[in-house]
């Protein structure tokens, strides 16, 4: 779906991305997993084609990015930045709402289709509840999901394609999956990018966030690209990992042949044990300390 | 289904926003047509709109289109590009705390009309101060531009309000050096300009300020949802299919046209720029679809009321407008500065 040719980045002088290479297959999620500092969030800018390669392209179904009209491409590919601030105060319904602008004419106003949308968005994110409140006066966690669904309603879908029971509308926190979400491939064809969507969150949201990415990806064949420092959360969400140490992919692939004790070390240079865990069903990565792994400890 | 249908008639954006600005068209209207009614010389509505009487021997028609309608309408149309100016500028700098006033534009004017004012420049058949006041904001707009668009791609916002609240102390203390030299009659008139004044004489003012207005506005309606999406940030409004650096660029040069044409017309009137906003914010939201066009109409009807309240609360001594703006504005201002925090 996205292709990533040879890119590099340079910012100034100094060199972000060299040679960056790689595929998203229609569908799958995609990991891109580094440390701080190690190009991540400049690489999500080239690949939503806010930023151009210095050298290099990034291609949508092989037609370059840069031939794509920004609205083109913001029918496709949506964002979901790593934090949100906002300058006014807009309601969670203003904020969904403002995915539906790349489909309006210049002075058009969103219908009752746009609002649908916008809605069903809200729902899938188990924000539907919160419509009406100021964006601002929600918890970290709750503006995360708003985002995404702002993302969401970014891409173009029929009204009558799904539409969740009354019963998850109503549910007070939404955090029950709307069930009516199920097996269309209403977001087949469309790209999610986010950007470290867990970094300021707790524990419970980290979770709350990863299955989501889950749901929307298996129930609405929605690609994902994810980008995180998180080994865990990587694990346990990506099908695949592309691995950036100071700018350049150190590996990549699925995430278990990937994700390993060497390609751990190499990335954050700690030691660290990495096994699959029957009950997460996932594979998990424990950092060793250093005393611990070389005998000193015991 | 019947109810779930009326719920999302609410919900639906445009039939809203149309009612709202009707509201606000009203009052802006209203505003216009009820303040040249106000005077010490009391006149009547029906009369002036009277057929019966010529308008050569209707005394009641000539003091409200001759002496005072042009007074509200510049009131008007100055409040309306102030306000408008200070919703771009707010969104495009994503501060609330932003005036049309921050990035330079006034101390340009001010400095235009002081030199003008203290040496006597004059220039045949044009209104030297207007004429000065205005070359002044556009020189000012011309360095603040420049410094912000040099090293960077775009436009740095950083670097626009930096070099815009530079530009201010720099040509205030430039304005007072010249004052300094001055005499007491000419830094007396430069001191009334930089209260601000609606006293125009005739049309003439309007008719030139209006076509600079007219295009600022233009620009401005195809703007506010570009504005709503630059409220989550440069990177998400680009991945929204806007082109962030040109929006930025019309917002930051229509809104310094606009606010340079209205300084030209009336001097710096402060607090327009930032209470009607924020004021409109307060009763419609915050989608600039409705801030925009509704701060304009409420900007001029404010402004053509503070005007009234100007000419006939200690009549017939009046006041300058600016000082009832900043006495109402003042306030206003620091306790929502409270508020926000």
């Amino acid at each position: 779906m996205l292709t990533v040719a040879d890119v590099s980045f340079a910012y100034r002088d100094a060199d972000v991305l060299r040679g960056v290479s790689f595929h998203v297959p229609r569908g799958r999620i995609v990991g891109i997993l580094g440390p701080n500092g190690s190009g991540k969030t400049t690489l999500l800018r080239l690949l939503s084609g806010v930023a151009r390669p210095t050298r290099g392209e990034v291609r949508l179904d092989d037609r370059p990015l840069a031939r794509l009209s920004r609205a083109a491409v913001a029918r496709r590919i949506a964002v979901v930045p790593q934090e949100t601030h906002l300058a006014f105060d807009y309601t969670v319904l203003e904020i969904a709402l403002m995915g539906r602008y790349p489909h309006l004419g210049a002075f058009e106003f969103e219908g009752p289709e746009d609002v649908a949308i916008a809605e069903r968005a809200l729902a899938a994110t188990g924000t539907l509840p919160l419509a009406p409140r100021s964006f601002a006066t929600l918890s970290g966690g709750e503006k995360q999901r708003v985002v995404i669904a702002s993302a969401l309603a970014q891409f173009d879908r029929r009204p009558a394609d799904v539409r969740p029971p009354a019963s998850d509308v109503r549910h007070p926190r939404g955090v029950r999956h709307p069930r009516g979400l199920r097996q269309t491939d209403a977001g087949a064809g469309q790209l999610l990018l986010l950007d470290e969507p867990t970094a300021s969150l707790d524990v419970h949201y980290q979770v709350e966030v990863a299955e989501l990415l889950r749901r929307l990806n298996q129930s609405q064949g929605l690609t994902i690209v994810v980008s995180t420092h998180d080994l865990n959360f990587a694990a346990s969400v990506c099908d695949e990992l592309v691995l950036l140490r100071q700018g350049q992919v150190i590996a990549s692939g699925p995430t278990r042949e990937v994700l390993t004790p060497a390609t751990v070390h190499a990335l954050y240079g700690v030691d660290a044990d990495v096994r699959y865990h029957d009950r997460a069903g996932h594979i998990t990565v424990v950092p060793i300390p250093r005393e611990a792994a070389s005998g000193l400890g015991s | 289904m019947a109810s779930g249908r009326e719920r999302r008639a609410v919900t639906v954006p445009g039939a809203r926003i149309w009612r709202t600005l009707a509201l606000f068209a009203a009052a802006a209207f209203v505003s216009v047509l009820a303040a040249p009614l106000v005077g010490s010389t009391p006149i009547d509505l029906g009369r002036v709109f009277s057929l019966a009487e010529p308008f050569a021997s209707n005394i009641d028609a000539q003091i409200f289109f001759v002496a005072r309608l042009p007074r509200a309408l510049a009131a008007a149309l100055v409040g309306a590009a102030l306000a408008a100016s200070g919703v771009v500028l707010q969104a495009l700098l994503r501060n609330p705390l932003a005036t049309p006033f921050t990035l330079g534009v006034s101390s340009g004017a001010a400095l235009g009309a002081m030199v003008v004012i203290t040496f006597d420049l004059s220039i045949p058949w044009v209104p030297a101060v207007p004429l000065a006041s205005f070359v002044g904001s556009l020189g000012a707009v011309t360095i603040v531009y420049l410094l912000a668009t040099l090293r960077h791609h775009g436009l740095s916002t950083e670097v626009l309000l930096l070099a815009g609240v530079t530009l201010n102390a720099f040509f205030s203390a430039v304005i007072l050096f010249i004052q300094y030299f001055a005499d007491f009659a000419d830094a007396f008139r430069a001191m009334r300009w930089l209260m601000g004044d609606l006293d125009v004489a005739g049309y003439g003012p309007i008719v030139a300020a209006l076509p600079l207005v007219v295009v600022a506005f233009v620009l401005f309606a195809w703007m506010p949802r570009a504005l709503n999406l630059l409220a989550l940030g440069p990177d998400a409004a680009a991945t929204r299919g806007i082109d962030v650096a040109l929006v930025q660029r019309l917002a930051f040069l229509s809104a310094s046209v606009a606010t340079g044409a209205a300084v030209a017309v009336a001097g710096p009137i402060g607090f327009v720029g930032i209470i009607v906003p924020h004021l409109v914010r307060l009763l419609v939201g915050a989608d600039h679809r409705v801030v925009l066009p509704a701060s304009a109409l409420f900007g001029a009807a404010f402004l053509v009321v503070c005007d009234v309240m100007a000419r006939t609360l200690l009549a017939p001594v009046e006041i300058p407008v600016g000082v009832i703006t900043a006495v109402l504005g003042g306030p206003f201002f620091l306790w929502l500065l409270v508020r926000t925090r």
